[in-house]
């Protein structure tokens, strides 16, 4: 692929710097939180769901990789060479890393687990179908792609939110605790930098900003349907530009890159 | 063993113009989370295109005791079927 | 294998003619291969020896899930990841299927599960063997599934119908967790010598367990007898495990890594190869409870059941809330 296609595409320069930070942003949200999600696998709370989450995870590994993949395309043509998805997932360190902080944050209970998705999901599947208009054909490729199945996992998750609101008063308990623990970790979802106005100016990224009202509409809805109160917060982790977009992680990333990358570490070079 | 979720028999289209066909079983709280199971658990492989589920307990099924009762009576109907009449070679498009 | 050693209630086979008349009718069917469905008149003992079978069966996919479960936040790459998270995913799926077909026969999940956790019933000794390195996620695979799927492809043929139906669907789509499994072997013995090593010590590790897995031999085992009469055991345990030997070495032999047998050596007179005394000491401690594993395994399981309580309760409590409300999706 050469930069020409892309300037052709309407990228003003210094596009791809900012396009690599961004598709990096994609894929690393999805790789981390398929991998949370792993850790589920052989766990669930009864085996219809255990196969129904390890999809999810399923689906989010695949659009990791995908975006990784492209990530070390958009890499090459800036530098020359690019970095394969698992160099890029296996062999940076967590100040590399450009996944919100929502995604790395430990599983907890179920009620947790859902309550991140639910936040997690509406705001992916808002964002992936803005994508699929975007400038850059294989943004759009990718997001068309992906939003399908996100459309499945907001779907999921909302269900489960309301069945748990609205279920026995410990779940209920357990559902309100969960979103009103994670809710300063949405505000990440919805900012903006320097990176994303580039991309927006160009019509390759979507507004986040823009996406913050309907996906409020969809969380209220949702949770009036399930007897729970919207968290009432208004500080928001990572939303002032020192996010886990830009590289500032919580304490939880390091501990998931660990025992995620301990093979590659252990043995560097080698083939799997 | 109270809070167990009911059992569900799973159906599905596999392709467009097929009829449903049973798959299996599984347990879900409600109807609409069957159909979302039976998803996840029946279809990982790209096998379907529809989903029907009903409770295991609402099936009504035919007893084995009335086995032949019920069907060794259309064993001796053999005109029914088209082998039963032989045709001249010479006769075509019959 | 994944049903080792399952309980008949038989001291021997019955003869027809110690029969009652329905029993022989019964057996007269299984012998002209019409199968039997769930409504079916059947012998006690028969019910009882499948709910058995099954359900062992069916917990092994269970708590087979937690060994390579236990790599899948470790695995070496990304598409690794994804294969093992799917093969691990089919797992659970193949002890659904199975409970499913237990269930046809009177007996609840519920209730199997909670006889998994109380000790009641065994699943396949196998899976209390720890998996140490990355390489025992590819011995898995190349052995234990190897193992399984020789198992199990006869068991598609067996004389009930649900768990034969099921057989079907689980040998479908276990068919690229052996290949997987041996992919990733193929993968460390081609890689460096500390990655050859890994494969090296993870053959060595698992080919004896793997070997038990077949359960004790013929001449031990009655209900083996029995089984084959009522076609739900349709080959024997000393057959099956030859097989699985002719079959494995070869391959081992291609991958360059040898089996941790000083008698292993092809018979030309037999047509088979040759190998060493089975420790049965060992098989037996593992089933009683003593396995590296057991103890773990089992507490994991029942962890995950008991913290998904509240779950499964407020499921059902919810879905009965919108029933009364008459608001219930279809």
């Amino acid at each position: 692929m050469s930069g020409g296609t892309r300037a052709s595409a309407g990228a003003a320069p210094g596009a791809d710097a900012a396009l690599f930070e961004y598709v990096l942003r994609l894929g690393d949200n999805d790789v981390i939180l398929a991998q949370r999600l792993a850790e589920w696998v052989g766990h669930g709370p009864v085996i219809e769901e255990d196969i129904a989450l390890t999809n999810v995870g399923l689906d989010l590994l695949g659009q990791g990789r995908m975006w990784l993949q492209y990530a070390g395309e958009v890499e090459a043509r800036l530098a020359g060479t690019g970095r394969s998805e698992d160099e890029l997932a296996f062999l940076r360190d967590g100040g590399a890393y450009r996944n919100v902080q929502l995604v790395e944050l430990p599983n907890g209970d179920f009620a947790a687990t859902m309550a991140r998705q639910f936040y997690f999901d509406h705001a992916h599947l808002l964002l992936l179908r803005a994508l699929a208009r975007s400038a850059d054909p294989r943004v759009a490729e990718i997001a068309a792609k992906a939003a399908k199945e996100v459309d499945y996992h907001a779907q999921r998750s909302a269900d489960w939110v309301i069945r748990l609101g609205d279920g026995t008063a410990e779940s209920r308990a357990r559902m309100q605790r969960a979103l009103d623990r994670l809710w300063p970790y949405t505000g990440e979802l919805f900012a903006t930098d320097a990176v994303d106005r580039v991309l927006v100016a160009a019509g390759v990224a979507a507004d986040a900003e823009a996406l913050r009202a309907p996906w409020l509409a969809t969380v209220e809805r949702v949770l009036a349907e399930a007897t729970l109160s919207l968290p009432a917060g208004t500080w928001m982790h990572g939303a002032n530009g020192r996010g886990g977009r830009q590289g500032v992680h919580t304490e939880h990333l390091g501990h998931l890159l660990a025992e995620m990358q301990f093979l590659q570490r252990a043995y560097p070079g080698a083939r799997w | 063993m109270s809070n167990e979720w009911p059992l569900w028999e799973v159906f599905i289209r596999s392709q467009h113009g097929l009829a449903h066909k049973h798959v299996g079983s599984l347990h879900a709280a409600d109807a609409e989370m069957a159909v979302k199971n039976a998803r996840d658990v029946y279809t990982r492989r790209n096998e379907g295109v529809s989903i029907w589920v009903v409770r295991s307990a609402d099936i009504t099924a035919s007893s084995p005791g009335d086995r032949d009762a019920l069907f060794d009576a259309a064993k001796s109907k053999v005109y029914r079927h088209p082998t039963f009449f032989p045709m001249p070679d010479e006769v075509k498009h019959l | 294998m994944y049903a080792q050693m399952v309980e008949t209630g038989q001291k021997s086979v019955r003869a027809l003619a110690d029969m009652s008349s329905e029993e022989r009718a019964f057996q007269q069917r299984i012998d002209a291969d019409v199968k039997v469905e769930a409504a079916d008149w059947m012998p006690d003992a028969y019910r009882r020896t499948l709910v058995r079978q099954i359900q062992q069966h069916a917990h092994s996919e269970i708590v087979g899930m937690l060994p390579e479960g236990n790599w899948i936040t470790r695995a070496p790459t990304l598409a690794r990841k994804a294969i093992l998270m799917a093969k691990v995913q089919d797992e659970g799926g193949h002890g659904l299927y199975l409970y499913a077909a237990a269930e046809t026969l009177g007996v609840s999940r519920d209730q199997l599960i909670a006889d998994l956790h109380a000790g009641k019933v065994r699943y396949s000794s196998i899976f209390n063997y720890p998996t140490l390195t990355w390489a025992d996620i590819g011995a898995i695979g190349w052995l234990v599934d190897g193992a399984a799927i020789m198992n199990q492809i006869p068991l598609c043929r067996c004389s009930y119908g649900p768990y034969a139906r099921a057989m079907v669907r689980i040998c479908k789509e276990e068919s690229f967790h052996q290949r997987q499994g041996y992919d990733i072997m193929m993968k460390l013995c081609q890689g460096t010598a500390e990655q050859k090593a890994m494969a090296q010590d993870a053959l060595n590790r698992w080919w004896w367990p793997s070997l038990m897995m077949f359960g004790p031999p013929d001449a031990d085992s009655v209900h083996s007898a029995q089984s084959a009469a009522w076609k739900i055991k349709l080959l024997s345990n000393d057959e099956l495990r030859q097989r699985f030997v002719d079959q494995t070495v070869p391959q081992a032999d291609y991958l360059g890594i040898t089996m941790p047998d000083p008698d292993l050596k092809w018979n030309a007179g037999r047509g088979h190869y040759d190998f060493g005394a089975i420790d049965w000491q060992e098989f037996h401690d593992v089933l009683r409870g003593n396995g590296p594993c057991n103890r773990e395994r089992l507490a994991t399981r029942v962890q995950a059941w008991e913290e998904g309580a509240w779950v499964r309760e407020a499921a059902l409590a919810h879905a009965e809330k919108r029933a009364d409300r008459g608001d219930e999706l279809g």
